[in-house]
């Protein structure tokens, strides 16, 4: 559980289109680090080859290294499937399986990982992802119910029950509020905080103050100029790139200068 | 939408917020409802011409009948084939089609991939004569050394009873026939579906580390399931009414229905009935006709009815809401 993540000089490709450049940064266990950024700078990119989702692009690649502690995600025997076995993903739009209901949502990852897991277990594990994602409460008398009849921000913790059951190293998540009301938020934001104490969490937002409140280590993305890839600008801890960041890119972006 | 709430219809909610109905939301409001009424209406022409037709042989004696025993003796085993040939195609065509459905939309290479689709389509608007005159031809011949296998070996199975024919037109040639017909549009349906999975529900299962078959089950099959459903009812619909192929095909040469797939002994389907008598039929004979015609429209009915009620009965879960 909650391991580290180690990217150095990582290149992302479109087909032949440089997207992302020469990224490298450390990513602690057990802490909440966010990427903000302007729209189209490359965050979500890069998130998304920290499981090894970005390929199933057609012709998408990726040059460079990502090591989670002592294994390396791009590792020529490594099984992309298994990649995303470890490590979970959340998406900007709440995406629980429609045709499935409460429980069979959160069973979905365990039935992949374990076709043969005694019931009683199921349902020990299901109890406990959805009290995790704080949603249990909410749902434990329509258990049996469509997943798709919650509430957005309901089925939005549905989703981090659903990737969280699995007991994933690494949680993605890629501005998980940005559909939501702020109440929802709110929740979203309480569980995020609460689930650093066992995984990695990685964050992508386009709310600065989510990620002030939030993250303990903020990374900015950035266009080199227009037309250029996307870099990492820079990433520290994130009360100093609020207050004292090192470059005024940076600083003009976080201050709301432009983008 | 949740359950338990209804929208009303649209005239109603434009008027109780009261707004004045443009000149256009007027015609078009107009044009949809009557072209709604029109479909009610060819289908209520059609089904009052069935009855008034067929009437006369509801109400003659049974000796008027062809095969002097009633118009349910005769009509029975005729719906009997009717069933099994669009049944037995609809069974081998369906999993086949989900089956190259996949293939198209998430295996296939995307060069080979449109291709494919572009001849599947135009596979769909062959007439169904030619693969009645391929099925007599090419098909039937070829079916008779494997029926007699089967005859032989699997015999104790009523399917393969025997004796296996030595022509090869039999019901069960005429199923296949049927099916290859039947697959285009099938496959035509579901792929369009699956082709429509919403990314987002296929990038959930990918992020779980599904691997391509079990994205496929979790994310594009449920999605595609009433389409699946939908699909296949469209086919069972055109095997049941199919007319010109199974007469082509099919060697009709008994009056009692069996199981029977392989024997030179079959009944006839209604529709290839209705296309091999009905030009020597003449006064209560071509009421009768008729009648195993209604009887074949109400089948039709029921099947895309009992399909309807099949897609209902999950809406819930049809991520529809």
């Amino acid at each position: 559980m909650a391991k580290r993540l180690d990217v150095s000089d990582l290149d992302i490709y479109y087909d032949k289109f440089l997207a992302v450049q020469g990224v490298s940064m450390t990513i602690e266990p057990r802490s909440v680090t966010a990427l903000i950024g302007p729209s189209g700078c490359g965050k979500s990119t890069f998130l998304r080859t920290l499981n090894r989702m970005h390929e199933l692009v057609p012709n998408a690649r990726v040059e460079g290294k990502v090591m989670m502690d002592e294994e390396d995600l791009y590792g020529p025997n490594v099984d992309p499937v298994r990649v995303r076995r470890h490590v979970g993903m959340v998406f900007q739009r709440p995406n629980p399986f429609p045709t499935m209901s409460v429980y069979d949502n959160v069973a979905a990852g365990l039935k992949l990982n374990n076709k043969r897991m005694k019931r009683s277990d199921m349902d020990e594990l299901v109890e406990r992802s959805l009290r995790s994602a704080n949603l249990w409460d909410e749902v434990k008398d329509r258990l049996n119910r469509p997943g798709s009849g919650l509430s957005g921000g309901q089925q939005q913790r549905l989703c981090i029950a659903r990737a969280i059951a699995v007991q994933p190293d690494v949680l993605l998540m890629d501005e998980p509020c940005s559909a939501l009301d702020p109440i929802s938020t709110g929740a979203i934001e309480d569980l995020i905080v609460e689930l650093k104490r066992d995984y990695t969490i990685v964050i992508v937002t386009h709310n600065m103050q989510q990620a002030q409140r939030i993250s303990d280590t903020t990374g900015f993305f950035n266009l080199k100029a227009i037309g250029e890839p996307g870099a990492l600008v820079e990433i520290d801890a994130t009360t100093k790139i609020f207050t004292n960041p090192g470059n005024t890119a940076t600083e003009d972006y976080v201050s709301g200068r432009f983008g | 939408m949740r359950k338990g709430q209804t929208v009303p219809p649209t005239s109603e909610r434009t008027r109780t917020r009261g707004a004045p109905l443009s000149l256009g939301d007027r015609l078009f409001a107009g044009s949809a409802t009557g072209a709604g009424v029109l479909i009610l209406l060819v289908l209520a022409g059609v089904a009052a011409f069935l009855v008034a037709e067929a009437w006369p042989a509801l109400t003659a004696s049974e000796d008027e009948i062809p095969g002097g025993e009633g118009l349910v003796l005769y009509i029975w085993p005729l719906l009997l084939g009717t069933l099994l040939s669009a049944t037995l195609a609809l069974l081998m065509a369906a999993p086949l089609a989900v089956a190259i459905a996949l293939f198209v939309t998430h295996y296939a290479p995307r060069r080979l991939a449109a291709p494919l689709g572009y001849i599947i389509d135009l596979l769909a608007a062959v007439p169904s004569i030619i693969y009645g005159l391929w099925g007599f031809s090419v098909l039937a011949p070829q079916t008779v050394s494997p029926s007699g296998w089967l005859a032989e070996n699997l015999g104790w199975i009523p399917f393969f009873a025997g004796p296996a024919s030595s022509t090869g037109r039999t019901m069960l040639t005429a199923a296949i026939v049927l099916a290859v017909m039947i697959l285009p549009i099938i496959t035509a349906v579901i792929r369009e579906a699956f082709l429509q999975t919403p990314r987002l529900h296929e990038e959930a299962s990918w992020a779980l580390g599904a691997t391509r078959w079990e994205m496929i089950r979790l994310s594009v099959l449920p999605f595609g399931r009433s389409s699946m459903i939908g699909g296949s009812m469209l086919g069972l619909g055109r095997a049941l009414g199919e007319t010109m192929a199974v007469a082509i095909v099919l060697s009709v040469s008994a009056d009692a229905f069996s199981f029977n797939l392989i024997s030179s002994s079959n009944v006839a389907t209604i529709a290839a009935n209705i296309a091999l008598k009905f030009p020597e039929s003449s006064g209560v004979a071509v009421n009768v006709l008729i009648a195993s015609g209604l009887v074949l429209f109400v089948v039709t009915l029921l099947v895309n009815m009992g399909a309807r009620a099949v897609i209902n009965r999950r809406r819930e879960f049809s991520g529809a809401n």
